[in-house]
């Protein structure tokens, strides 16, 4: 009798449970819903105020809209040639550095480190007039070279600590057995270090793709033709074309969306590593 | 020859090629690192602090004009306005960590599909900040705003925020919030695994009940996280910008500006580079305490 009563109270404590996660989490996800039904919508549906009724019939030709009806298909393409350029010289340019300070011990090696740490934390306003003068000099403003360069550059910083702590754990011997094979430092980094860091490779990846890809401000200061704007300020140049047809909007803004957000659920446990650390930066 | 730590009195011994100090290769391998952060990070904040003291218009000749930027700076209305939103930013940012850790104490417990659904608390975290700002605008707006119709369905007419010299501030930073919650949420989860379970276990011999094992176990235990979360806050807070530039532009009648926000306007839209910079150097100087702790915060654990 108690047995079953203690039974009970535990399942009804169990439902209570999963009803207030599942109560919290539609609150939580309400501006999503809310984008992507207004996304579905025609534009007469909106204006009578049905924005939490499901569309009858649902309107994809939105999405056709927006994709052949504007820029945005291009803005996206943008995005992808920035961001994929930006996460390949990263991880390039900060594992090398990376495991420089890791495995070649010399004076000034922590300095280094700090300096790395502390110009991730910079606000963006500071650089923002000698970068775009920078790139203007370079001959490069208005291209994607300036965002890749600038991208890299910044990421670079918190990337070389998250490398060089994890190359560290990589132990010697097995350095040295390509050494004694007669191999430089850059083959040993190539054919021995690279291979060893795939899981730092894979949240540096998914962490800078996710900056990266969400930038705004950069692209609004480094570059300023479609040819080369990125999503962000696509997306926004797009809501001064189609000022009262928002179902458009919303549509733009979840194309806009969805690679962070796939990436996101497709290695979101390296998302997570990577960003822990990256909050929380161990020497 | 001095040997390794540990390895000196190791038989084997260590082959000659191991690079003791600055070779070629160090140089080769540092150099790309060093030259773009050189180049794109340490040069413009130089050169923003030298920029500060001058007058440019961003084209014409440059004139020192020493620290009256600065001083201009302290009567300017709207750099204190810009300032004080700044700082009403970073108070309300003081909600992302409390619904942060309760978000991450309700998600801690193992269930089926809790990753599935840790995972949906997290997606604002990664959609960009243009489109959480123009969901909020919708979201807030005066006309068709489903804050408005929340607001009709208790009786309360409707308000228009971003017409309101005191309240366009406060739909930015809700929209903020919900991403910044999700920050802290998984900041919190990944530091409450490493909560130490026999601390709990012994709490709850002890007969502690579910509040007080959060108040007096869990929370303290959490204490270098409460520190990180707060840091990651006030950067956040401190780094507006995308909200202001896609929600209200800073108006009306600059009453919505930060200091983010004030340095692009007088850069781009005054062509007032030096006085920009001069926004964009103060807004470095208050990011400095933060850098400084974390900094501090990081190399203390080698000591």
């Amino acid at each position: 009798m108690h047995g079953i009563s203690h039974g009970r109270q535990r399942a009804i404590r169990r439902f209570l449970y999963g009803a207030s996660v599942a109560l919290c989490l539609c609150v939580w996800l309400l501006p999503l819903a809310g984008i992507a039904l207004t996304s579905l919508h025609s534009i007469d549906e909106l204006s009578r105020g049905n924005v939490w009724t499901w569309p009858r019939p649902v309107q994809w030709s939105n999405y056709a809209t927006v994709l052949q009806g504007s820029r945005m298909a291009q803005f996206v393409a943008n995005s992808v040639l920035v961001t994929l350029p930006t996460v390949a010289l990263t991880i390039l340019v900060s594992a090398m550095a990376g495991f420089a300070l890791a495995k070649h011990p010399f004076g000034g090696n922590r300095l280094l480190l700090a300096m790395f740490v502390a110009g991730n934390l910079v606000p963006f306003q500071v650089l923002m007039i000698p970068v775009r003068d920078l790139v203007i000099a370079l001959g490069i403003y208005d291209t994607r070279w300036a965002l890749i360069l600038f991208h890299t550059a910044f990421q670079t910083g918190f990337c070389t600590l998250f490398m060089r702590n994890f190359i560290r754990e990589v132990p010697d011997p097995l350095l040295d057995a390509a050494r004694i094979d007669g191999a430089g430092e850059l083959r040993v980094f190539w054919f021995v270090v690279l291979p060893l860091i795939r899981p730092a490779i894979a949240a540096v990846s998914v962490l800078v793709f996710t900056f990266v890809w969400n930038d705004y401000f950069w692209s609004l200061v480094l570059v300023q033709s479609d040819a080369v704007r990125p999503v962000t300020a696509g997306l926004q140049s797009l809501r001064g074309m189609w000022q009262t047809s928002w179902n458009l909007v919303a549509a733009a803004s979840l194309l806009a969306a969805i690679p962070p957000l796939a990436v996101f659920f497709v290695m979101q446990r390296h998302l997570i590593a990577g960003l822990t650390y990256s909050a929380a930066p161990e020497p | 020859m001095e040997d390794e730590r540990g390895r000196a009195a190791s038989p084997v011994s260590r082959p000659a090629a191991r690079p003791r100090h600055v070779g070629v290769s160090t140089v080769v391998l540092l150099a790309p690192a060093c030259v773009l952060f050189a180049l794109f990070v340490i040069y413009p904040i130089v050169a923003s602090v030298r920029l500060s003291l001058y007058d440019w218009n961003g084209v014409g000749e440059m004139t020192f004009v020493g620290f009256a930027n600065y001083r201009e700076l302290a009567t300017d209305p709207v750099f204190r306005t810009a300032l004080g939103n700044n700082l009403r930013w970073l108070g309300c940012y003081l909600v992302a960590p409390i619904v942060g850790l309760a978000l991450a104490l309700l998600l801690h417990r193992a269930a089926f599909g809790m990753g599935a659904v840790r995972s949906l608390f997290f997606m604002p975290f990664v959609v960009s900040q243009v489109v959480v700002g123009l969901v909020f605008g919708w979201f807030f707006n005066t006309r068709f705003g489903l804050f408005n119709g929340l607001l009709q369905s208790v009786g309360i007419g409707p308000v228009a925020p971003f017409d309101s010299e005191v309240w366009s501030l406060y739909p930015m930073i809700v929209a903020g919030l919900w991403p910044q919650i999700a920050y802290c949420m998984i900041l919190y989860l990944t530091g409450r695994t490493s909560v130490a379970q026999d601390s709990i276990d012994a709490a709850r011999v002890d007969g502690a009940h579910r509040w007080s094992l959060v108040r007096y176990v869990i929370v303290p235990q959490l204490r270098p996280v409460h520190f990180i979360v707060a840091m990651v806050c006030a950067v956040a807070a401190l780094r507006s910008f995308d909200y202001v530039m896609i929600m209200t532009l800073g108006g009306p009648h600059d009453s919505s500006t930060v200091l983010a926000y004030y340095m692009y306007e007088q850069t781009f839209v005054a062509t007032r580079y030096g006085y920009g910079a001069a926004v964009a150097v103060v807004l470095l100087a208050l990011m400095s305490a933060i850098i400084v702790a974390l900094l501090w915060r990081m190399f203390r654990h080698e000591r």
